[in-house]
């Protein structure tokens, strides 16, 4: 948006237009005691060139992942991003486009979110797709949400301590305000026993949310899982990992009844946190309580296929406060993106991607672990990701080691979990070499001087 | 039009009263003029037997192409029977609203809220103001 500044005449003129004198008699109402009776503290105002040089000094303050090689995960990943998803998406068609209300102006956006659901819908197993939500926390909560409305059970729900811990977070604050009971099943032994999840489900429980793979990049028995929530009433709400799919079963097929995850993985960089992409599917009999937009296919009146958005009546702007959700909004250009990427990588792409991630990061775990202070926290199998712990117990200043030499090399864990204070979750993306993946094996391994072991302390450089 | 064996309530849910086993039982359904009014209904939620209903709260919703409404009960007490198969075959409704198109069975456990309803004279009344 612009910003035109009002002339002195533009001002004259406006203030004649309504009948008042001045500025100070247009603003006669507001108390002498509340008014600011000198200029504003602000630094003087800086010439164009000045102030590109200045945001650039600040930009360059950012560290990004095209200077350091990444082994982040957790929840957003590094993974390749074709040339072609941003030929599409940056189309002026698209990128400035707004919610297609009508139908008739808006055909190539409501196809795109048709297209996107179809994907979705093949990719996870599930019936129906919404048009996307916000993120991959948010779809989990409103994965839980849904299952509440649908099983009248709004009283309690069961998570596995091995969700994304910002996902559980977000859960917390929804939970605070609904008066629901959470119960968390220890993550200890890095998944979650089947035998605990039974003990925590009851006929009051809602659901299970389960991730899988989990945050620490094990495997979940979500077979088993599944079983003893729909022996009990409740619902299995699963977060998966979209590129993981290329491998595992897929939630429909492990007996899920909504799948959420985050959707950042098809198609869109790393961005400093986001906007991602909320991904929520389910069983086709839950489609009135799924929350967002849904594009449906229909004909118009000379008998051509054609798209419009559907089932709006579970929607805030028809049911008001009695809607499924007050989200609204879908993460358009996101899932663009994400259908792009899809149709571009196609099942044989998809797989190859995440052979290559299994097969990278399975290396990177031998490399790691044949440094002597460090081996794997657990013994479960594992996707992309791996838990790696210290045995000196100093892992932030051996992450700090490897961001000075370049690497990024992990998340530390004890800021959420703090029997895991002295271990790191390693992420092996298809992007990684096997020099790099040798490059930060050799960094963790190398022999220093070292002061006397000190306690713990989070590093704010690698925190995401 | 409207059967006079029935009670109305404003929200234009008939319910008819009956003894079956020493307990009053009230079947419960919506009026033709509701139907007319919500125009062509493509879904509908009603409660599982033994679910406690209170008169004047909703106990489900009915869903046409522009709107969701909610459904209010005329009587207080549980559900006792539920035309479960009533939303596979909605056009029961609009063909036979006071007989097949039957909704709930509630045995009614506090006879005062029958005393709130309208009969069929009071209700033609109403309708003829709102149409």
């Amino acid at each position: 948006m612009p910003y035109i500044y009002n002339t002195s005449d533009d001002i004259a003129s406006m203030l004649q237009a309504i009948g008042v004198g001045s500025i100070d008699e247009l603003f006669a109402g507001v108390p002498q005691d509340l008014r600011l009776k000198r200029p504003l503290d602000l630094p003087p105002a800086l010439s164009e060139m000045e102030l590109a040089q200045h945001l650039q000094a600040l930009a360059a303050k950012n560290s990004h992942i095209g200077q350091k090689v990444c082994f982040l995960g957790g929840g957003a990943y590094d993974h390749f991003v074709p040339a072609v998803v941003d030929a599409i998406a940056s189309r002026g068609e698209f990128y400035t486009s707004y919610t297609p209300y009508q139908p008739e102006v808006s055909q190539g956006n409501l196809q795109v979110m048709f297209e996107y659901q179809t994907l979705i819908c093949q990719l996870t197993g599930m019936d129906v797709s919404n048009a996307s939500l916000y993120d991959g926390g948010s779809a989990a909560a409103e994965g839980v949400l849904l299952a509440m409305s649908v099983t009248g059970r709004p009283r309690k729900v069961v998570v596995a301590e091995s969700v994304h811990p910002h996902y559980r977070e977000i859960l917390k604050t929804y939970f605070a305000s609904i008066g629901a009971e959470l119960v968390t099943v220890s993550g200890a032994s890095g998944s979650v026993k089947p035998a605990d999840i039974a003990a925590a489900v009851d006929s009051n429980t809602a659901c299970v949310l389960l991730q899988h793979p989990n945050f620490f990049g094990c495997l979940e028995d979500v077979g088993a899982i599944a079983r003893i929530a729909h022996d009990a009433g409740a619902l299995l709400v699963q977060s998966f990992d979209p590129i993981s799919l290329g491998l595992l079963k897929r939630p429909g097929d492990l007996g899920a009844d909504v799948a959420v995850a985050e959707g950042q993985s098809l198609g869109t960089p790393l961005l400093y946190g986001g906007p991602y992409l909320g991904i929520m599917a389910c069983k086709e009999q839950f489609v009135r309580r799924l929350p967002g937009r849904i594009a449906g296919q229909t004909v118009d009146r000379r008998g051509r296929r054609c798209w419009v958005l559907t089932l709006q009546t579970r929607e805030q702007h028809i049911r008001r406060e009695k809607a499924t959700s007050n989200i609204c909004t879908n993460q358009g250009l996101f899932a663009l993106r994400a259908a792009i990427y899809l149709a571009q990588m196609g099942p044989q792409g998809l797989r190859e991607t995440a052979e290559l991630c299994l097969r990278k990061a399975h290396y990177a775990k031998e490399r790691l672990t044949s440094a002597q202070r460090l081996s794997l926290a657990f013994e479960q199998p594992t996707f992309k990701e791996f838990v790696i712990r210290d045995s000196d117990g100093r892992v932030s200043d051996l992450l700090a080691q490897a961001t000075s030499a370049g690497y990024l090399a992990g998340i530390p864990l004890g800021q959420w979990y703090p029997h895991l204070d002295d271990c790191f979750l390693v992420c092996v993306t298809e992007r990684r070499t096997k020099a790099e993946i040798d490059g930060l094996a050799e960094i963790l391994s190398a022999r220093r001087e070292t002061a006397a072991p000190r306690p713990h302390t989070r590093l704010a450089s690698v925190a995401f | 039009m409207n059967p006079k064996d029935l009670l109305y309530a404003e929200t234009h849910e008939w319910v008819r009263v009956s003894e079956e086993g020493g307990r009053k039982i009230g079947t419960v359904g919506i009026t033709a003029f509701a139907l007319e009014q919500l125009t062509d209904l493509v879904h509908m939620v009603l409660p599982k037997v033994g679910t406690k209903v209170t008169a004047g709260e909703p106990f489900g919703e009915v869903e046409s192409v522009k709107a969701v409404s909610d459904l209010y009960s005329p009587v207080t007490g549980e559900v006792t029977a539920v035309h479960s198969d009533l939303a596979q075959k909605l056009e029961t409704l609009a063909s036979d609203p006071y007989n097949s198109g039957w909704m709930i069975k509630v045995a009614i456990s506090d006879d005062s809220s029958l005393k709130r309803l309208m009969d069929t004279t009071t209700y033609e009344k109403q309708c003829a103001s709102e149409g």
